[in-house]
């Protein structure tokens, strides 16, 4: 067997080392390929990401879903309050924008679960395995994409209400810390959020599975905290109402449900561990796991 | 060159595949041949590093397939046809596999030419028939220009045009000295697309041979003999004759006798011996498909059984039916068991005519074997 002189030679000639026992003929010749080779990176990755988040229609869906429901519970409540002349006094106009984002927030889960979860649905992931081994660059590759899309558009968005709601409204002035919080602040807790729901549609392989999981990590603490009524459960309540996601998300706006409980940047921090965590159990998962 | 060594899976209870070693060797086709659920895809799977084998391993080139530099570029596969996003287009699918292993785009364009789906290309892949989609896995395998070549059931919903396809491509990227491994149930359709066989059933390896040594290890050779139909009496004369010289006699249901363990023309002389005329006395051999099925119906995990309606039934007025007593045992009545309609016998070879010895490495024999090979063209 006798192998003619390639760029690649140190698999060619891993190759050689084989003794070709039971064949007869040995085959004269391996084929290569005439395309030049080149080792593909993560930016392949990305590019291969970019392209597969792009043409779906899901994910125009659910962005698009979400642009609207920003704007659109933005501008309403902005609006609203404008006509009822009611005293804003005190409350900052940059919280107006929490409840558009609390809903838009859903959106964003539906798609970061999408983003991993329809591979395994489709069995697309076994494809996507075979032309990248690298199993850590696929999920890199993908929480990359989906975050920084995520969160371009949320920041954008959220920018764009909180500009609106404070030219329609004229409340007090807030702060460039308070504006920083309310968009840049908010867009990265959204986006986080999102890539937590990947993470956690890694984990499960399930699209429909893994939303429900996620809306509840959203609304479960608040209702459950809404039941506890008895004294001994009181400290238990405090906590779930302190650290559930709609109070985090109002913290970052400094108007969280219940007065104690993490406000500033402290949501954020809060968010960034537990997605940290869960995306860590993703990538052991995936490794380790057959597809 | 693919390389399997004691190879085993098992999924809790159940062991899918256990103690598979083989080779798989560039310049030909290597058909990978098992009845459903035999282990052939949870094989290939493993071989492209999908699922982790129990125990064992296999290298692709020497290497395991998750430590393959630029394994895109080494080994293509076609594993499920279906095992796209639906809503993604034909092009961007094969354009993030391609960006995904770092082959330039212009080679989507050039896949797509190959496998003949450029006018759907932006279509997407939801529509799409299933040979179709079959089309689609077949040019993201050959998206890298690879030298190993793995493809799982790939004429599944091809139509006869796709198929006659499938296997030229197949024996032109062999030919081309890349390593081409094939799985299918259907052996009649790798007797005409491989080179070698690996056959395997609840997933261990029952062969691994060429075709040509395939077809003459497993082959089962018979004479058919036909009586006057109207003298039942001359065919139990027959029978007794054939079975006390010691031969096997079973009965085919167009009336005819299979006889095996005897050469055609010791029939004919136990036939004049009895004083029994006979009307048909020919050479026949099992076809490959026939092989197969005797080799693995052992290791069928789903088998049917008759549909018997019981109970569902009017019961029949005065109820005297009583089935006559076979003489002689049936033919065994599965579907791929049965051999050709005497209609379609040739009895343009005259029994006296016919090869005297029914060598045992037959289709390689020479001229005088050309009657015998009639049985297995038709099942081919």
């Amino acid at each position: 067997m006798t192998t003619p002189p390639t760029p690649q030679a140190p698999y060619q000639q891993q190759a050689q080392q084989y003794p070709q026992q039971n064949w007869a003929p040995a085959p004269t010749d391996l084929y290569t390929s005439p395309i030049p080779q080149r080792r593909a990176t993560l930016a392949d990755a990305l590019a291969s990401e970019w392209t597969k988040i792009r043409s779906v229609r899901s994910t125009m869906w659910t962005l698009g879903i979400m642009i609207v429901l920003l704007l659109g519970i933005g501008l309403l409540s902005a609006v609203a309050v404008n006509a009822s002349d009611s005293e804003i006094g005190s409350t900052k106009v940059l919280s107006f924008g929490f409840f558009g984002v609390l809903l838009g927030s859903i959106c964003v889960i539906t798609l970061g679960v999408m983003t991993i979860a329809t591979e395994y649905g489709t069995g697309m992931i076994r494809t996507t395995l075979t032309a990248c081994p690298s199993r850590a660059r696929v999920l890199s590759a993908k929480a990359i994409v989906f975050f920084l899309l995520t969160f371009t558009i949320t920041t954008v968005m959220t920018t764009l209400v909180a500009a609106l709601q404070t030219a329609i409204l004229d409340g007090g002035t807030a702060s460039g810390d308070d504006w920083l919080r309310a968009t840049v602040g908010v867009g990265l807790y959204i986006a986080t959020l999102g890539l937590l729901s990947l993470a956690v549609g890694a984990l499960i392989r399930h699209s429909a599975g893994a939303i429900t999981i996620m809306i509840a990590v959203v609304l479960l603490p608040l209702v459950l905290a809404m039941f506890m009524f008895s004294q001994s459960l009181a400290d238990v309540q405090q906590a779930l109402f302190e650290y559930s996601i709609p109070s985090q998300l109002g913290g970052l706006y400094d108007a969280s449900v219940s007065a104690s409980g993490p406000s500033g940047w402290e949501p954020l921090w809060i968010m960034i561990g537990v997605t940290a965590v869960a995306m860590i159990g993703a990538f052991a998962s995936l490794e380790s796991r057959d597809v | 060159m693919i390389e399997a060594v004691g190879l085993t899976k098992r999924y809790g209870a159940k062991t899918a595949v256990y103690n598979l070693s083989f080779q798989v060797r560039p310049g030909a086709v290597t058909g990978f041949l098992g009845p459903n659920g035999s282990g052939k895809s949870t094989t290939m799977r493993m071989m492209l590093g999908l699922d982790q084998p129990t125990s064992g391993h296999v290298t692709i080139g020497g290497h395991p397939f998750r430590s393959l530099p630029n394994a895109p570029r080494q080994v293509g596969a076609l594993l499920d046809a279906k095992a796209v996003h639906g809503g993604r287009s034909a092009r961007n699918h094969l354009l993030s596999l391609a960006q995904l292993a770092g082959i330039p785009a212009a080679r989507v364009d050039e896949v797509l030419g190959v496998v003949g789906l450029q006018d759907v290309a932006r279509k997407r892949s939801k529509g799409f028939s299933l040979g179709m989609g079959q089309r689609l896995g077949i040019a993201a395998a050959l998206l890298g220009d690879p030298q190993v070549l793995l493809f799982d059931e790939p004429v599944n919903g091809l139509d006869p045009e796709g198929i006659l396809w499938v296997r030229n491509l197949m024996r032109l990227l062999a030919s081309e000295g890349r390593t081409v491994f094939v799985s299918s149930h259907l052996m009649s359709e790798m007797a005409l697309t491989a080179d070698h066989l690996i056959v395997i059933g609840r997933g261990q390896l029952l062969a691994d041979m060429s075709v040509k040594d395939f077809i003459s290890a497993n082959s089962a050779d018979f004479a058919r003999v036909r009586v006057p139909d109207a003298q039942p009496e001359q065919r139990e004369k027959l029978t007794a004759a054939l079975t006390e010289a010691g031969g096997q006699v079973m009965s085919e249901p167009g009336g005819a006798l299979r006889v095996t363990g005897l050469q055609l023309p010791r029939i004919s002389d136990l036939a004049h011996g009895a004083d029994v005329r006979l009307w048909e006395l020919s050479p026949h051999q099992a076809s490959l498909e026939e092989a197969y099925m005797r080799m693995t119906q052992g290791a069928v995990d789903y088998r049917s059984t008759v549909d018997q309606k019981a109970g569902l039934q009017q019961p029949v007025p005065g109820g005297g039916y009583a089935p006559p007593l076979p003489t002689v045992p049936e033919v065994p009545q599965q579907g791929w068991y049965a051999p050709p309609p005497p209609g379609q016998n040739p009895y343009a070879a005259p029994p006296v005519a016919a090869p005297a010895v029914p060598a045992p490495a037959a289709p390689a024999a020479g001229p005088a074997d050309l009657t015998k090979r009639d049985t297995s063209e038709d099942a081919r």
